[in-house]
């Protein structure tokens, strides 16, 4: 590889291209020169977002005034955004990918008409996005605010630009170059087996783990709830009529089907609140957390092995439409109302650990708290999926994947101003655990005043009116962070549409986006492990491999839901508050999953030579993996009982073997038995995930140095082919490209190799 | 510029927006399918709309696509 880029490749042999058609690419040297060419204007502009994005991060992180308002945060997230992707998202391109638009992408040299099928890059970049923004943005950066503003919105920012992104663009490329391999396929292939093998068990054993915290976080929002309950069930026959309509009545009319699912929807929101209010609809759907959890784990169970058309796909539209929707209707509420936040910049938890909402230090907890949004190794499983089977132009990964990411920071942006815009005594109410409150309102006050914050006043009225306000029985130890975010979005957009009289329909209506998003992420999660399960079965006794084969398919299935299940059951039970101590499980995981996909990722960029520029995987690699096996290692051998599990599973058995009845906040010996279980298992967990994900670092650091020493190594490409189409790379044209799609659409219809579009 | 063409560039804006959405939610999916049956099989038949639907709703149960969190 001795050639500089100028946009020539070693496949420049295999790459020319039918002279009877226009270019199939723009001059490599022609997108330099307008690169690099500076117009007045174009400097301007530039400097004008940098002034700009300067200004923000100078209220925020120095001024500090009493209250900040919210409106310097879009501006200290969007200003660096765009200069990242203008000029930080290009450098990764140039030295380090390379995208050659001459090749055909899978869904050229593939094509299908199905699975792979080229896509109009700005649908594509909604689909992607669809499939990536879940409830993780949502819910990581409301429990990160205890340790102030400040720490969250630097880590989101600075951690979606040269980690999260560039993990979700290296692994979207590499897959595409592959054929749309997946993440489990391309570890096999570059790290060998031993490497390969440990990240796909790490990989089944995370997503066991963060499916059972999100449905952690569905069951607490909705545990003593009628109006949560009944509305968030009624998802369950609207997705059937929807399924039923489209499969018979129908078929095809997704919009459509989908708007009268909205409306539905809007009714059962409204209808809850009815429902609730009568003696016999409060009896009926006011259920406690563990018949929640149960309800949950059947209902999982059967989504996994239900046809898809039948309630996976309806819903799944479902909560695009509402994803799409809410994000943009939140972001112009935020726009509008601009609320002032009053939270310090930095409050003392960030250093003392002792935090009521997650225990544990800024470092490493922050970084874990905060996955998605900043950094989500669960991407990579998206970005090594459908996304790169349906890519037009190789140029166009840096639209879709470092784009993609941009915009689920941002979402994770909006969830951090919501949750910082409520009052912070209220905050603490509902985000410290019932062990903490005894979720009482009286418990709650006198636990929030306590805490010593500056500034805090907590009353019982505060709370109860909050409660009414948003139609609910209390708010006290609402933990889960969704709740705490649906009570910011309903202060927000009461503000813009309807007022205080209609913060209860917000507060649900935010309970509901939530909660369709984590149930489509449970069963879609299930089923994904299940095939995985049954793909790694195989191995041993072939028959799994079949997946329709139906009783290896609900083995695998009841497998996972059990698994699964029986952690969100243990967090529903856990004396010790659930959340706390179950979600920095949920980050280290979804981190490692990161390390793993960085991983992989270096070990392609060392086998393809691109040794001077290693560092833009390896620097968020070893930043992952230094925070991960920090927090892995604090949770394994703190002696701190809030922090380490060993240490609290050690209290808690010499407690039991003292005879004591009562021990911290477990007030029977049941409960302390169940805190030395279940303290058992996620120390446990926690040592399995920090082992695998060494072993696979090490795998590919191992790589690293070899492909080095023999100055590069295996190809595992696959072979370039030449296109025959053109689109653009960005969401706008450049004048180059306005060009040659001008010469393309000057073709005959009946030479022009089709592409979609309109 | 004049009201036919504001008019006009404004009904352009709106079926472009409607195009865009109707493509996120993927409701162009049997379109694209025909399209490539048309470049590509030129002998047989391509599957009416039911089908297509019934096979692209077929094809997820076989290859599930994650959900992120």
């Amino acid at each position: 590889m001795s050639k500089k880029r100028s946009g020539s490749s070693r496949h420049d042999d295999v790459l020319t291209q039918d002279p009877e058609l226009p270019a199939v690419a723009v001059d490599p040297e022609q997108i330099e020169a307008e690169d690099r060419r500076w117009t007045p204007a174009k400097i301007a502009v530039w400097v004008g977002i940098a002034l700009i994005g300067g200004f923000a991060w100078t209220m925020l992180a120095i001024v500090r005034g009493e209250t900040v308002n919210a409106i310097w945060f879009v501006f200290a997230a969007v200003c660096p955004y765009l200069i990242a992707y203008r000029f930080y998202s290009k450098f990764i391109g140039r030295p380090l990918l390379r995208p050659d638009d001459r090749r055909a992408t899978p869904a050229e040299y593939r094509a299908d008409g199905k699975d792979y099928a080229a896509t109009d890059r700005r649908v594509l970049f909604g689909h992607h996005f669809a499939a990536i923004a879940g409830a993780g943005p949502l819910v990581g950066p409301v429990l990160a605010a205890q340790m102030g503003y400040l720490p969250g919105t630097v880590w989101i920012i600075i951690g979606v630009i040269f980690a999260g992104a560039v993990q979700d663009y290296l692994v979207m490329f590499f897959s595409m170059r592959r054929g749309g391999r997946s993440l489990g396929q391309m570890a096999r292939e570059e790290l060998g087996v031993i490497g390969g093998t440990a990240a796909l068990i790490a990989t089944l054993t995370i997503m066991i783990i963060i499916v059972a915290i999100l449905a952690l976080v569905v069951v607490n929002a909705l545990g003593e709830s009628p109006w949560g309950v009944f509305s968030v069930s009624m998802t369950i026959p609207i997705a059937l009529f929807m399924g039923v309509y489209l499969r018979y009545l129908r078929p095809g009319r997704v919009t459509e089907v989908s708007l009268i699912g909205f409306v539905l929807l809007m009714l059962a929101i409204v209808g809850g609140g009815w429902i609730a209010e009568t003696t016999w609809g409060a009896e009926l759907f006011t259920l406690d957390r563990v018949t929640l959890a149960w309800g949950i784990i059947v209902y999982g169970f059967i989504a996994a092995v239900l046809p898809v058309w039948l309630l996976l796909a309806p819903r799944d539209y479902l909560s695009t439409f509402m994803k799409i929707g809410t994000i943009i209707m939140l972001a112009v509420a935020i726009v509008i109302t601009r609320p002032e936040i009053s939270v310090p910049a930095v409050t003392p938890y960030a250093t003392s650990g002792a935090g009521p909402v997650v225990a544990g230090t800024l470092f490493p907890f922050l970084f874990v708290t905060i996955a998605c949004g900043a950094l989500s190794g669960f991407h990579a499983l998206i970005a090594s999926g459908t996304t790169p089977k349906m890519i037009e132009k190789e140029r166009q990964t840096r639209f879709i994947g470092y784009g993609g990411m941009l915009m689920e920071s941002f979402v994770a942006i909006m969830a951090l101003v919501a949750a910082l815009s409520i009052d912070r005594g209220i905050y603490f109410a509902m985000n410290s655990s019932a062990a903490a409150t005894g979720g009482t309102i009286e418990g709650a006050v006198a636990f929030v005043n306590g805490l010593g914050l500056t500034g805090v006043n907590l009353t019982q009225e505060a709370l109860s009116t909050m409660a009414t306000n948003v139609g609910e029985e209390s708010i006290v130890s609402r933990t889960g962070g969704a709740p705490t975010l649906a009570v910011g979005i309903a202060q927000i957009m009461q503000g813009v549409i309807g007022g205080a009289g209609m913060m209860s329909f917000w507060y649900h209506f935010a309970i509901m986006f939530e909660a369709l998003f984590i149930l489509t992420a449970v069963d879609a999660g299930t089923r994904v492990a299940r095939f995985m399960l049954q793909d790694s079965l195989g191995n041993v006794i072939p028959r799994f491999r079949d997946t329709s084969w139906r009783t290896g398919a609900w083995i695998c299935t009841a497998i996972m839901v059990a698994g699964w299940g029986a952690i969100l059951i243990m967090g529903v039970t856990d004396p010790l508050g659930g959340i706390n101590t179950l979600f920095p499980l949920f980050g280290i995981a979804n981190q490692l999953l990161a390390a793993i996909a960085l991983a992989v990722c270096m070990a392609i960029c060392a086998k393809r030579g691109r040794f001077r520029v290693l560092w833009i995987p390896a620097l968020p690699l070893a930043f992952a993996a230094v925070v991960t096996i920090t927090a892995s290692f604090q949770k394994i051998f703190s002696p701190v009982p809030a922090i380490g599990y060993w240490a609290q599973h050690t209290a808690f058995r010499d407690a039991l073997a003292a005879g004591e009845e009562s021990f911290g906040t477990a007030r029977s010996v049941e409960a302390m038995e169940a805190v030395v279980r279940n303290t058992f298992i996620q120390g446990t967990l926690s040592i399995v995930f920090v082992v695998l994900s060494i072993i696979v670092i090490t795998t590919a650091v191992l790589a690293t140095v070899k492909a080095y020493r023999n100055g590069g190594g295996a190809d595992t490409e696959d072979a370039a082919v030449p296109s025959r189409i053109f689109a653009p790379a960005g969401l706008t044209a450049t004048p180059a490209e306005n060009e040659l799609e001008a010469q393309w659409a000057a073709v005959e219809p009946g030479k022009r190799p089709a592409r979609t579009g309109h | 510029m004049s009201a036919a063409q504001v008019l006009s560039r404004a009904r352009h804006a709106v079926r472009e927006g409607v195009w865009l959405f109707k493509g996120v939610m993927g409701e162009n999916a049997y379109q694209v399918y025909l399209d490539h049956h048309g470049r590509t099989h030129s002998g047989d038949a391509p599957m009416n709309e039911r089908e297509f639907w019934r096979d692209r709703t077929d094809r997820q149960d076989a290859n599930p696509e994650g959900r992120c969190c």
